[in-house]
């Protein structure tokens, strides 16, 4: 128990998606102007990272790995390594969540479905869900720390691109030079947070 | 009066058409350094009050006193202290010759000690606010507003949690990314996010790191090792910083650390200036406060075999390193602090719980005021809105 507490918590904090691996930038900055949108993407990044993690953990521990296929009894696969379908097959799984819940809430939550736009299918190749996927593989989590790793990592980009989106509701009101205005600042603005989110760095779970 | 008179002449040459139109930023500085603005409301809404911006930061650059004159003399107290001990008679450097030229190096005598503190300090304090000083008016003039004392605030904030050994150059460096990432590139006082002292700070520390943190770098003695109290607790537990000091030696400040952090006391005093003319929020302060208290109880209740900080009680963690600095100086800075009134209460208790967490559970940090205070400045604004959307929505409910 005290082991997926910690692992929660480090996703989370430690090595938070967004401002310790800078993964998912685009979406990051794109939809990170308005509070609202930026729960509605961070609520859907950690279904998404919650859901495609423990699967893509499944198929790559009983078809991908090497030595998976041991379960079928077939002697010939026994010893067949398919790691290298992984991203392939790990893409296709996030594609195929993302499709699921872009009808889920086109159906149920039409206004935001409007405000995440282009951004919803853009999930599927938003860097941070694929690399929790890869960060699950290289780390060999088994399935519960995968299913816990997916929601931590969800939860602290979520929370990273909400404290974004908050801090630049207040940019509004400031005054940045004219080269600066837009992405650029943006830009300084997360680097500044990831200064913040340093306070987590060398804590030993 | 002179003064009036001779800038009163000068004026016009500072405004749109004169010849010293560009410097008008230094023009208006001056002036309203000597002289109140002035400009009064001419429409709604009518708040008579002599209080403006400058008055406010004048007030904080004041309050900051007493535990900056008390942070000398100790330093002084504790380096020769330390001198007597090991037999010497004089520093190196030019720290040194200027030390001998007005002063001896005995520890009982109060002069000795400040000077010798005011040597290490001043030299600190001047490049930062020269140098912070230059970029402010360098901004003010290129981008045509005003220089404001705003900057007087974070100059001497920054300067009292500077090791004192540190270089010069390093000085500079700190205080240049403080006000220009931190502050000017959002357009000046008011418009930034994070406390630009602190950014300058935290930058220092997380790129050198060997000369930011440590135990080596706050007694201003080459070659001497002395551990400031958390990290003697850190290390070998509470008993062993019970051997070394009291509850009243470090409420005083007898102990090592930086300049404006060690004396609880002289800090409470700045606090209660600021808390009696209403300029830092007691919100603030009362939620970190609270934050602190509830979640260093909570460690001391859970307790640990083998990490000592989990039984600090919370009037330790009030006294030493640089909480009681933080929350009264850089906690209630109104800029980068939540707006609202509750939303001060929960950005003071995200302060309060994120420095006993940082100082007990990070074994990387030692201390964690300034990371805490950065940390909660990422989420003040997040905290404003939910404050906000909730009084609307109670609003509409009550019809």
């Amino acid at each position: 128990m005290e082991h997926y507490l910690s692992l929660l918590i480090r996703a989370i904090f430690i090595e938070n998606m967004a401002l310790a691996f800078f993964l998912g930038m685009c979406t990051f900055i794109a939809i990170s102007k308005k509070v609202e949108a930026a729960i509605g993407l961070g609520i859907a990044v950690i279904v998404v990272l919650t859901v495609t993690v423990p699967i893509n953990n499944i198929i790559y521990t009983t078809l991908l790995a090497e030595g998976a296929l041991a379960w079928t009894g077939v002697e010939a696969l026994a010893k067949v390594n398919l790691s290298f379908l992984g991203l392939l097959s790990f893409i296709g799984v996030i594609a195929a969540i993302v499709q699921i819940m872009e009808m889920f809430l086109d159906k149920f939550v039409p206004k935001l479905y409007n405000a995440l736009g282009v951004f919803l299918p853009l999930i599927t190749v938003n860097c941070a869900i694929l690399g929790g996927v890869l960060f699950m593989v290289e780390r060999d989590y088994n399935l519960g720390e995968s299913a816990v790793y997916g929601l931590g990592a969800g939860t602290g980009w979520a929370l990273a691109i909400i404290a974004l989106a908050g801090i630049r509701e207040k940019l509004k009101y400031s005054d940045v030079p004219a080269g600066l205005q837009g992405l650029g600042i943006t830009f300084i603005t997360v680097g500044l947070m990831s200064l913040g989110f340093m306070s987590f760095g060398g804590i030993d779970l | 009066m002179g003064l009036r008179k001779i800038l009163d002449r000068i004026e016009p040459h500072f405004h749109k058409g004169g010849r010293y139109e560009k410097w008008y930023a230094l023009y208006e500085a001056v002036d309203t350094i000597f002289y109140s603005p002035p400009d009064v409301t001419k429409n709604a809404a009518h708040v008579r009050d002599g209080i403006d911006l400058k008055r406010v930061m004048i007030t904080v650059w004041l309050a900051a006193f007493p535990a900056m004159f008390y942070g000398m003399y100790n330093l002084g107290f504790q380096a020769n202290t330390i001198l007597a001990g090991m037999g010497a008679t004089s520093v190196e450097g030019w720290h040194g010759a200027l030390i001998s030229l007005l002063a001896g190096h005995d520890p009982n005598s109060i002069w000795d000690c400040f000077w010798y503190g005011a040597v290490y300090f001043l030299p600190i304090y001047a490049v930062t606010f020269i140098v912070g000083g230059l970029w402010e008016v360098l901004f003010a003039v290129v981008r045509g507003h005003e220089i404001n004392e705003g900057f007087f605030v974070t100059s001497i904030l920054f300067a009292l949690i500077c090791p004192p050994d540190m270089p010069l150059w390093m000085v500079a460096l700190g205080i240049s990314f403080g006000i220009v990432i931190g502050k000017e590139v959002f357009g000046g006082t008011g418009k930034n996010f994070l406390n630009p002292a602190l950014t300058g700070r935290a930058f220092l520390f997380f790129a050198y790191p060997a000369e930011m943190s440590g135990d080596a770098v706050w007694t201003a003695v080459d070659g001497f090792t002395g551990a400031t109290a958390l990290s003697v607790v850190a290390s070998d537990g509470m008993a062993a910083l019970m051997d070394k000091m009291t509850w009243l030696d470090a409420f005083y400040g007898n102990m090592h650390g930086s300049i404006g952090e060690v004396s609880a006391l002289a800090i409470f005093i700045g606090g209660a200036i600021l808390l009696i003319t209403r300029i830092a929020s007691w919100r603030i302060m009362l939620g970190v406060m609270l934050g602190m208290i509830f979640l260093s109880t909570l460690f001391n209740l859970i307790g640990s075999d083998t990490n000592p900080m989990f039984a600090m009680p919370w009037y330790w963690h009030l006294v030493i390193g640089g909480f009681a600095f933080g929350m009264v100086f850089m906690a209630t800075d109104p800029v980068s602090a939540s707006m609202t009134n509750s939303g001060k209460l929960w950005f003071g208790a995200l302060i309060g719980v994120m420095v006993v967490l940082i100082r007990v559970v990070n074994p990387a940090f030692p201390e964690g005021m300034m990371l805490a205070i950065l940390f909660a400045n990422l989420f003040a604004p997040l905290i404003d809105h939910f404050v906000v959307q909730s009084n609307i929505k109670r609003r509409l409910a009550r019809g």
